[in-house]
């Protein structure tokens, strides 16, 4: 899409040549109005970008300048102390590490479950799936509410089990759209009838044909799924009452909203308490930026395709 | 449900292929043949969705008829149908509850000042992005605002918390400045709602912008073009080519804010709240979360709970119907 946009751009720059007295005028009034775009811009840039430097920059700061205020966009007396404190703790670990479980397992369930319902979906021989497809959109619009839901997880026996994190929110309608509309804008219906020809059923079709056809989309639903994993609390907050279940997320909302500091010692020597009321307050920052850090590594790779994803969800339906 | 996300301003008739008219006739068979034969063919894709379907009963369809406790006496040893009728009294006490209005109030004002702040402020950027042609600075633009999307809500929230706390956050220092004491932010109701809305718009942004941007380069270029040739200026061209081409994309946006109007974001009002602002934070679905899982009063919770979603339904359809009426443009024609 770019390029044809930038190829017409291109071209149209050059006319202010050929039709000079009507353009001359406007070209300085557009040349105005640019700049002020380009400022609008710059400035929404640096809205955004500030928090996140001013976190990042406290995180790699010493205790003691933290503690003062005295940092602001670039660390004062480097120190990576809390990155070390963060990673020796064993809740936040642990935490870490039952994000990664529930990230890659509900990932997994929810990507076959979306794509078992997007594909007989996106077929127009399937009989009902008009049907069915309002059928899901209604849940978008209406739900039971938050305790019908508990009572369903409870009776399930899911209470306090890992599943309670993965299965509850396995499929998403908006994924269902976004796979559906691929499967039926990209695969031909005549690649299906060659498939029979050769003797497929349509499990063989979805399979073989289908799954390595659609790996862009497979791909942008599967990372909406496992960011969503990976920042969601609440599931966790309702459903779960072992510690040792307990997401990273959960774990960050006692340490960061809550206060309540995990693996320190107490101690009752002054000087000592004073290090550690200061090591509290740069570990918040630098947990932020610890548990930021899987899906904004993944994320400037990821970032087209979820463009393209977003795209094909939200302009075709 | 296929016209239902159309958004692109004017799609090209899909060429259709010539096998298909033929087969698009209207069939002789019945439906009950039909759906018959498409069984026996395709029984492989039918066993292929029942378990997502069988999700959406358990998970979703269940929980609806499970919400009957709104009116009933819920015990948890006869379960849901077998409790006692009690008809309206939960709604009656709710509604008699002199938490009631704040309630009502406070979710409507936030979810009404959250709409009206994120639904124009991604369009503007979004177009402001497409008048630029650099490719370097337009790409950062949209790689740096599109980011906050991908962070947590418990993180964006302890980032808010962090960036306002009056002791170490940078903006009490930047007001400092100019000579104006510290204030707590996070402690003070009538701050509640501006935290909320503007930390919303700082994460969703960029992400709602790339919708937008998704439909400005679905424009016909000869739109633009034509409109250069006849001297409109860029500001003109914007108005007059871009606004109408992502009018529908707005349209759908708009409905579907509205639409959640009174279910907005628990997660991050809930870690937002403090004993200190409840007066301007305490929402609906808050109120539920407490009443229904820390009371453990299920049918009250229930009752609360369906109270705003049928409200939230009705929201939805009225704006839905008034958006077609006026633009010609509605989730579902």
């Amino acid at each position: 899409m770019s390029v044809t946009l930038q190829g017409f751009r291109r071209t149209t720059e050059k006319r202010p040549d050929s039709s000079r007295r009507t353009t001359i005028e406007e070209t300085r009034t557009d040349k105005i109005f640019l700049a002020g775009v380009k400022i609008m811009l710059w400035l929404a840039l640096i809205v955004v970008a500030v928090p996140l430097i001013y976190i990042v920059a406290n995180s790699f700061s010493s205790p003691s300048a933290v503690s003062a205020g005295r940092v602001l966009f670039w660390p004062v007396e480097p120190s990576i102390r809390a990155y070390k404190e963060a990673f020796s703790d064993p809740m936040i670990m642990k935490g870490y590490l039952n994000s990664f479980i529930y990230a890659i397992g509900g990932t997994l369930i929810s990507v076959t479950l979306t794509i078992a319902i997007a594909y007989p979906l996106s077929r127009r021989t399937f009989f009902g799936r008009n049907v069915i497809m309002s059928a899901l959109i209604f849940t978008m619009l209406f739900s039971g509410g938050l305790i019908p839901t508990y009572l369903v997880v409870q009776d399930l026996g899911l209470l306090n089990t890992r599943w309670a994190m993965v299965i509850p929110s396995a499929i998403g309608v908006w994924q269902v759209i976004i796979a559906r509309t691929f499967f039926r804008s990209t695969i031909p219906d005549e690649l299906y009838e060659a498939a029979t020809i050769d003797g497929a059923g349509d499990l063989r079709f979805l399979w073989s044909i289908v799954l390595p056809l659609s790996k862009p989309v497979i791909a942008v639903i599967a990372l909406m799924y496992a960011i969503f994993q990976w920042n969601s609390y609440f599931d966790a907050l309702i459903y779960l009452k072992d510690p040792g279940l307990y997401p990273l997320q959960i774990v960050l909302r006692n340490v960061l909203i809550l206060n309540t500091l995990t693996g320190s010692t107490t101690t009752t020597n002054l000087a000592q308490q004073l290090d550690q009321q200061q090591l509290a307050n740069v570990l918040k920052y630098a947990l932020i930026v610890i548990s930021s850090l899987p899906v904004l590594i993944i994320y400037p790779f990821v970032a087209r395709h979820f463009t393209k994803g977003v795209m094909v969800g939200a302009v075709k339906g | 449900m296929s016209a239902t996300f159309e958004v692109k301003p004017a799609p090209a008739p899909p060429a259709s292929r010539p096998g298909e008219t033929a087969a698009r006739k209207p069939p002789r068979t019945s439906r009950r043949t039909q759906a018959r034969r498409s069984l026996r063919r395709h029984w492989q894709l039918y066993l292929l969705i029942i378990p997502p379907l069988a999700y959406f009963v358990i998970f979703k369809y269940v929980p609806i008829t499970n919400a009957v406790i709104a009116f009933k006496d819920y015990s948890p040893v006869k379960g849901p149908w077998g409790s006692d009728w009690v008809g309206f009294k939960n709604f009656e006490l709710f509604f008699q509850n002199p938490v009631f209005w704040t309630l009502v109030k406070n979710t409507f004002l936030l979810s009404v000042y959250t709409v009206l702040a994120s639904f124009p402020i991604p369009i503007i950027l979004a177009i402001a992005l497409n008048e630029i042609r650099n490719g370097r600075f337009k790409k950062t633009v949209q790689l740096v605002t599109y980011a906050p999307y991908f962070i947590s809500t418990v993180v964006v929230v302890s980032m808010t918390i962090l960036v306002l706390s009056p002791r170490l956050g940078f903006v009490n220092d930047a007001i400092g400045l100019f000579g104006v004491p510290s204030i707590d932010f996070l402690g003070r109701p009538d701050y509640f709602r501006h935290i909320y809305v503007w930390s919303d718009v700082w994460q969703t942004t960029g992400y709602s912008a790339v919708i937008y941007l998704a439909a400005l380069s679905g424009i016909d270029p000869a739109l633009h073009e034509s409109a250069r040739i006849d001297g409109a200026s860029r500001l003109q061209r914007i108005r007059n080519v871009d606004l109408p081409g992502i009018m529908p994309t707005a349209v759908i946006i708009l409905v579907l804010g509205v639409g959640n109007i009174m279910s907005i974001g628990f997660e991050k009002a809930f870690l937002l709240q403090n004993p200190l602002n409840t007066a301007q934070s305490e929402i609906i679905a808050t109120y539920v979360y407490k009443t229904g899982l820390l009371n453990a009063d299920f049918s009250m919770a229930t009752a609360i709970g369906l109270f705003n979603s049928v409200i939230n339904l009705f929201l939805l359809l009225g704006v839905n119907f008034a958006a077609k009426r006026i633009t010609g443009n509605g989730l579902w024609s």
